[in-house]
């Protein structure tokens, strides 16, 4: 009697644990990813009656948070009928919950995807995001994002080609990994901003000589290194051999020539102690905060350091673009801040593009660039005084010449993790120059085949 | 659940006793042993087993069914049966996070018991001055977050961080190092902080369980000439099984789910030397979007820890009838 009352209940609760199950396969079918005839398209939200706008974003930090905060603000003040909920996550927090929010039930209207194959590449492929096209015509947004830009928030329909197709998302910022200097230590050594490659490893040579650090690194987060990496094989290698590499695209091999002299190169500066001392044990942030305070002469790392190293160096500080290298090209590292994107569960659309037109006008523009940020277009029309200068220049170089390579860890779906891992072995010494670009082609190869 | 639950009112009721009785109550008809209706436990034990099967048992059972599919967290998945668990079993790559973990077991179980035991039968003998301030800094890695203990340590790995700032302050520059940078010393690394933080905790279990040893004990102990090590041995140790087997439930499995020290101290890095298997199981379920993968790799690794406490406890327990 006892022993068979157990086993019904074990029976009940088993039963009662598998039967929502047993009918459902994980994962949804997501929209038909329709897109909306252009003649369909309201501009004049003011006349679609209440409506809440949940948008998920990662502009944390200072100097875009403000601006956001006031063009939300604006944006709720010229239209009274829309209420915007705004939910803003660092950008690691932001990337992993995101994953969780887009295919659930309450999914937010406005999302910032990462632009990676991994993340926009996966939420297309399943079908959670609007296609872009046809407010993009509607808005003249075309005209408004370079090429470039566009590019890098392109996806086919399939999710399957990265960088052409449909547009998923349009960003506020740009950014690139260009080549930050100490201007004080550089007049101190008696050297100038190197303008080619062969200045610039001379000026890391004059600097160890004087016992200085010449490049201020920490690579204890993994994904600094490639970053340092991508700015040795800008040197070397043609850019659409960077492209192909980065977007996952056929026609390049990891294992060129060029992408060899580049590994080689890289790891030559390693054994020359042209890095921190123990970089792989030194984290990201305390590095470029040693690097504000005074140490290191050079910073290979991105736009977005502009206000916090100008806090520490102010007019010591500089920045330019990487050195022109054996491949005579200007090749920089870099691209758009996040995309905003519309999600396929979105009832209103139409609001939300509304909204991103309007958190990208010129006025918004301006305030991003008076917030110490770097607006992704109307470069001209704004003022910038000291090092913002420097980078508003550089970025303006940058995108006459084309110059922009993507980040190689977009590539495939692999990449993400596989890329700071093996550039960390790398320049640890626990792989060969070889072995480094045999796993990359790798991944490379049975990605592109597929 | 219910149903069982409704039998068990009933039978409660109709068992329970109307007026003084002598002997314990004996249900008609039972055939079992005298005493509490079994029944009626059902329902004591209820609440608790809603709660437990909500947040415990039905995870389990939807991750067994995550495990069965190759699902990239956001597009429908595909059905591949045990293919998940074969993929994992056959892949080289996961050996060294679990070959990882085995290390770990070393810092995290084996160093804090001998350690714990050592500071538990000190304490437990002298009457030191101060030895509730130890006792207290010694407990205390054991109350700060896991976060805060690994943000720490990995300043005080850093290059220029404390561990080398003392080295060098007595003359061992040439011992100075990335502690995290170096593949052969980021495990250890990380392993010591275990060792940190495990410590004072075996340690106030010990503690706890000495001081049930009575004083008489060691005093026959003494008059039969015993020193300190052979008190502890002969007396103390005998006394500890079962705190023995608790603590060693409880570091084994804090070394085995190790996830929190990996993921902020390093990255599981320098390259992989310290990825660990909780670290794969998030890496490929929430990172590289393969949800069946990285579940499959959880439910190995909680067999794994299953296994090892149900044999720690039957030793503890077998040696004890």
């Amino acid at each position: 009697m006892i022993r068979g009352l157990r086993r019904r209940a074990l029976a009940a609760v088993a039963t009662a644990a598998l039967l929502p199950l047993a009918a459902c396969t994980p994962g949804s079918e997501g929209g038909g990813n329709e897109e909306k005839p252009v003649e369909d398209v309201a501009t004049d939200i003011s006349s679609v009656g209440d409506v809440t706008l949940t948008v998920w974003d990662q502009e944390v930090r200072g100097g875009q948070d403000q601006p956001l905060k006031e063009l939300n603000a604006a944006f709720m003040e010229k239209y009274p009928n829309v209420t915007i909920k705004r939910v803003s996550r660092s950008f690691p927090d932001l990337q992993r919950q995101l994953r969780l929010a887009i295919s659930g039930d309450n999914a937010p209207d406005v999302v910032q995807a990462n632009n990676a194959r991994g993340d926009m590449g996966a939420f297309v492929k399943a079908g959670l995001l609007q296609s872009l096209d046809s407010y993009a015509q509607v808005y003249g947004w075309e005209e408004r994002f370079p090429e470039g830009v566009r590019a890098v928030a392109s996806y086919s329909e399939d999710g399957v080609t990265f960088g052409d197709g449909n547009l998923y998302g349009i960003p506020l910022t740009g950014e690139m990994v260009g080549l930050w200097y100490n201007q004080a230590k550089l007049d101190e050594l008696g050297i100038q901003p190197p303008e080619t490659f062969a200045d610039f490893e001379v000026a890391m040579k004059t600097a160890k000589d004087a016992g200085e650090v010449p490049i201020q690194f920490g690579n204890l987060d993994q994904w600094p290194g490639v970053h340092e990496w991508g700015f040795v094989q800008n040197e070397f290698a043609p850019r659409e051999d960077i492209r192909n590499l980065g977007f996952g695209q056929e026609g390049s091999s990891w294992t060129s020539d060029e992408n060899t002299a580049a590994a080689e190169t890289l790891t030559e500066w390693v054994d020359k102690g042209y890095f921190t001392d123990g970089f792989n044990g030194f984290g990201y942030d305390p590095a470029w905060q040693d690097f504000a305070e005074g140490d290191g002469v050079f910073l290979i790392s991105g736009t977005w350091l502009l206000a916090d190293l100008e806090a520490g160096l102010g007019d010591d500080l500089g920045f330019m673009l990487p050195p022109v290298g054996e491949s005579g090209e200007v090749n920089v590292t870099g691209s758009t801040g996040l995309p905003f994107s519309i999600t396929d569960a979105s009832e209103n659309p139409d609001v939300a593009a509304a909204y991103l037109d309007f958190i990208t006008s010129e006025d918004a523009m301006t305030k991003f660039s008076e917030a110490g940020g770097l607006p992704v277009v109307d470069i001209e029309k704004q003022s910038p005084t000291g090092t913002q200068a420097d980078v508003f220049q550089a970025w303006e170089t940058a995108n006459e010449n084309d110059a922009l390579t993507p980040y190689l860890d977009w590539a495939t779906p692999e990449a993400t993790e596989l890329v700071p891992t093996e550039v960390q072995r790398l320049m640890g010494g626990e792989t060969s120059v070889d072995e480094f670009l045999g796993a990359l082609e790798d991944d490379y190869t049975s990605f592109v085949e597929e | 659940m219910s149903r069982a639950a409704s039998e068990a009112v009933e039978d409660a009721a109709r068992q329970r006793p109307t007026g003084p009785q002598t002997g314990p109550p004996v249900a008609p008809g039972s055939t079992g042993p005298p005493g509490e209706p079994r029944r009626v436990a059902y329902l004591y034990v209820a609440p608790a087993m809603v709660i437990f099967a909500g947040f415990m048992l039905v995870p389990l059972v939807h991750g067994v069914w995550l495990s069965l599919f190759e699902w990239d967290g956001l597009s429908v998945g595909t059905w591949v049966g045990l293919g998940n668990y074969r993929d994992v079993l056959t892949d080289p790559e996961l050996r060294a996070p679990f070959v990882h973990s085995l290390v770990l077991i070393i810092f995290f179980s084996a160093v804090p018991i001998i350690l714990g035991l050592t500071l538990a039968a000190i304490m437990a003998r002298a009457s030191l001055r101060g030895s509730g301030f130890f006792r207290t800094v010694l407990f205390l890695p054991q109350v700060v977050a896991m976060v805060v203990v690994a943000i720490a340590w990995r300043d005080i790995y850093a290059p220029e961080g404390s561990i080398n700032d003392v080295l060098s302050a007595v003359g061992l520059d040439s011992l100075t190092r990335a502690w995290l940078g170096e593949p052969s010393f980021a495990l250890i690394a990380v392993g010591l902080v275990g060792s940190w933080v495990g410590t004072g905790l075996c340690m106030v279990l010990f503690l706890a369980g000495l001081s049930k040893v009575p004083r008489e004990l060691y005093e026959s102990a003494t008059l039969d000439g015993a020193g300190p090590l052979r008190q502890f041995l002969a007396v103390g140790l005998p006394a500890l099984r079962g705190e023995l087997a608790v603590a060693m439930t409880l570091t084994l499995v804090a070394a085995l789910r190790t996830f929190d020290l990996v993921y902020v101290m390093s990255e599981g890095g320098p390259g992989r030397a310290t990825r660990v298997p909780s670290f794969e199981v998030y890496r490929w379920s929430m990172e590289a979007g393969k949800v069946g993968y990285g579940v499959t790799i959880a439910l190995l690794l909680t067999a794994v820890i299953l296994v090892l406490t149900v044999v720690i406890n039957k030793v503890a327990e077998g040696d004890n009838s």
